[in-house]
């Protein structure tokens, strides 16, 4: 068991890689973070920052000889990276989950929706195959699926959008899975859907008490849902922390560029949104600086054009557990925090 | 608002699309209701919203306007002229006055043509040589809408997907519209992309005069885009008003139930107050909508007379002009949402 101040998930230092004919692309490039059971860490970026890499690597997906892996991933003193295939096997499903935004990747049309759950039931948990399905028509009930003793007999096609994500759920739950890495579960959805499937996820949560990975490009998910945050650009972290104060006082620019774009339900209409300009950068020739620097409107503040030059790494932000990789000093961000962002952020609100 | 004749005006817009069944004879033997008795109107350079879950008929609503479908019944006057039932060659002089730009901006662009001759395509379907030459008038539209005018011998693969949403509305500008139906134009686009988006198109209204019917899921984009909102469910509007009237003193409980979903970042620490009336279950089938009030199935409030009788879309009193909502059980200063509410929404499925 772990040591009672031992993180239970520790992953340090994950670069992924990725050879192609145009050269290396460094998708995850030295991440590092901690999460205990019972909390949801989101974790945040636009598309390409590497997100769903970060979650396959939880569970060893990637494909050992097309990519290039290092770094740990600590679970409960067991480093993941270190595992043989058969190992690893029997780790997903029992211990770690992940739940996809197109639930489609993850159920097969051929088989029903309840033969697929009570398969991966008895693949861990073994058992007669009645005592299986009973478990299968359990969990759809559990996951709200109406009349589950009757909708076990599904294929996926039968189910609606909402339903089969509540069905990929009641799979990835079988075992009572102690990590769950939910990639994008909710992008396709709507929002009244939206909302059923992250109270569905805070229940299980609090009954299994599971740790929770949640990627999501959504900042309004994010701080409904998680504890913690981490934001991700170009395959780094480059600010994480505690939800609340990381989303009422964000200390790093690429993280202000997110919270202006967005309007939200309260927000002046006749102020307009400030856009992060230009787009993300090429993983396979990142700048040797900050990667953010070509689109930052602060990295002039920087002495000695530091930006352009020294990669910034990952520092205490003040906040407990909280951090940030930025070159710019901390009264510089207070004062620009305080006098530029707050006002607009605060002051849009009619 | 708009005392004078509005842009557009629809009344009675229906699209049915039939369900066949059987091989050889193809009967119908049912009907998607995919818009049903829609009625609203649109100024000459206003925006209005269109919201609600996907499959309430908010794209096929866009195709009616456009004249991309053809509706089974209802009236779609534009600039006073019905143009509902006009053939394709009655339609040419005003095609190029309604566009359409839409959420993917991959699929609708061909990949083997230039960005040039996608921008140019529409002027040359209609045999427009503008003054200086399409060439010029392509670059003109490049820098428009914020895109490198040397760039038009590039393929769409050579650009971001935002540059690609740029794209698609250059094309849609080439022929000077008034009126733009935009089908979730920044839904695929990150977030710092969509602001660029988004600020673009407002740019274009402002200096163009441009009407929008503007189509998404994200309630707060709409919000900041939009003059007045519709919200639609299963084919019809459940309840429209002016954009403030729409966010801050909603009738419907449906829209109560959209907004009370949508999951806001909060800056304070306070946390989120807002009522959680939660929906259970799914849209029913448009094929098979519930009899009297469509939302009743998902309704907390709904009553016998709710599966009896279809509530009118009618306006609302005390509220301004063009204020309507369809409900037998309006949410009211003197009938709020209760706690009994949202616990009933969590119950009924
Ligand atoms: N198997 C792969 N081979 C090459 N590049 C990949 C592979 N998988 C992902 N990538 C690249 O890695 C980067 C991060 O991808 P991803 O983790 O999917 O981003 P996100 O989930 O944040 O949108 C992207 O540039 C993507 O193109
Ligand atoms: N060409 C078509 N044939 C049959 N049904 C259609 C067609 N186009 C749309 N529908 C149906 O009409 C309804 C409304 O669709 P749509 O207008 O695309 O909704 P939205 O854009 O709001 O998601 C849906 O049930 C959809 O499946
Ligand atoms: S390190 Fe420099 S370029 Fe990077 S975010 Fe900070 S100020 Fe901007
Ligand atoms: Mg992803
Ligand atoms: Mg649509």
């Amino acid at each position: 068991m772990t040591a009672p101040n031992m993180p239970f998930l520790d992953v340090r230092d994950l670069e992924v890689r990725f050879p192609t004919d145009d050269g290396v692309v460094h998708a995850v490039d030295g991440l590092s973070f901690t999460l205990q059971r019972g909390k949801t860490l989101g974790i945040v970026g636009e598309s390409g920052s590497g997100k769903t890499v970060t979650g396959l690597s939880l569970l060893g997906l990637h494909d050992p000889r097309r990519t290039q892996i290092s770094g740990q991933i600590w679970l409960e003193g067991t480093d993941l990276l270190t595992l043989g295939e058969s190992e690893l096997n029997e780790m997903r499903g029992e211990k770690i989950a992940m739940i996809f935004q197109d639930p489609l990747t993850a159920l097969s049309p051929f088989y029903t929706i309840g033969n697929q759950i009570a398969e991966g039931y008895r693949r861990h948990a073994g058992g007669s195959k009645a005592a299986a399905r009973k478990r299968a028509v359990d969990l759809l009930g559990r996951v709200g699926i109406p009349q589950p003793d009757r909708r076990v007999d599904n294929y996926p096609h039968e189910f609606s959008g909402g339903m089969r994500q509540r069905a990929m759920i009641a799979m990835a739950l079988s075992n009572n899975p102690s990590l769950l890495v939910a990639d994008e579960p909710t992008t396709a959805l709507d929002v009244t859907v939206q909302a059923q499937i992250l109270d569905l996820l805070a229940d299980l949560q609090s009954e299994f008490n599971s740790a929770i990975i949640l990627v999501t490009h959504d900042l309004g998910v994010i701080s409904q849902v998680a504890d913690d945050v981490l934001v991700m650009y170009a395959g780094r972290c480059v600010e994480k922390g505690d939800v609340r104060a990381l989303l009422s006082r964000p200390q790093m620019p690429y993280t202000w560029g997110l919270l202006s774009s967005i309007p939200r339900l309260n927000s002046d209409v006749d102020v307009p949104l400030v856009p992060v300009r230009g787009a993300p950068p090429s993983l396979i020739d990142l700048p040797s600086g900050c990667p953010f620097q070509p689109r930052c409107d602060h990295s002039w503040r920087v002495a000695a054009d530091r930006c352009r030059t020294e990669r910034p790494v990952l520092r205490p932000s003040g906040v407990p557990g909280g951090g940030l990789a930025c070159h710019l000093d901390e009264e510089t961000r207070n004062r620009i925090v305080d006098e530029d962002l707050l006002p607009l952020w605060e002051g849009s609100r009619s | 608002m708009t005392t004078a004749e509005p842009l557009l005006h629809v009344e009675g817009l229906t699209k049915h699309f039939p369900i066949r069944s059987g091989l050889i004879l193809q009967r119908q033997v049912g009907a998607v209701r995919a818009v049903d008795g829609l009625e609203f109107s649109v100024a000459a350079g206003e925006t209005l919203g269109l919201v609600g879950e996907s499959g309430c008929g908010k794209t096929t609503t866009g195709r009616l306007v456009a004249r991309l479908l053809e509706p089974t019944k209802g009236a779609i006057f534009y600039e006073g002229r019905d143009i509902a039932h006009l053939s394709v060659k009655e339609l040419r002089p005003i095609r190029g006055e309604i566009q359409m730009i839409f959420q993917d901006p991959y699929s609708s662009l061909n990949p083997r043509h230039t960005v040039g001759s996608i921008v140019s395509s529409f002027m040359e379907v209609q045999g427009i040589d503008p003054p200086g030459g399409r060439k010029r008038r392509v670059q003109e539209l490049l820098e428009t809408v914020g895109l490198n005018p040397e760039h038009y011998n590039r393929y769409p693969h050579e650009f971001s997907g935002g540059q690609r949403q740029r794209i698609g509305i250059a094309r849609a500008l080439s022929l000077k519209p008034k009126l733009i139906v935009a089908d979730e134009p920044v839904s695929a686009l990150d977030v710092s992309i969509q602001a660029q988006v988004v600020n673009l198109l407002q740019q274009l209204q402002r200096d163009l005069d441009l009407a929008f019917i503007f189509i998404a899921h994200d309630l707060a984009i709409v919000r900041h885009m939009s003059d007045r909102v519709a919200v639609m469910y299963l084919g019809k509007i459940m309840e429209i008003a002016e954009r403030s009237t729409l966010y801050s003193r909603p009738r419907n409980p449906y829209t109560h139930a959209l907004l009370s979903a949508v999951p806001e970042v909060d800056h304070s620490v306070t946390g989120d107050t807002r009522p959680r009336l939660r929906l259970t279950g799914d849209v029913p089938s448009p094929a098979n909508p519930p009899s009297g009030c469509p939302f009743r199935t998902r309704c907390p409030r709904a009553q016998t007379i709710c599966a009896e009788l279809e509530p009118p879309l009618s306006q609302v009193s005390g509220s301004e002009i063009g204020h309507r909502s369809a409900c037998h059980f309006p949410v009211t200063p003197e009938n709020p949402l209760t706690p009994g509410d949202e616990a009933n929404a969590a119950t009924i499925a």
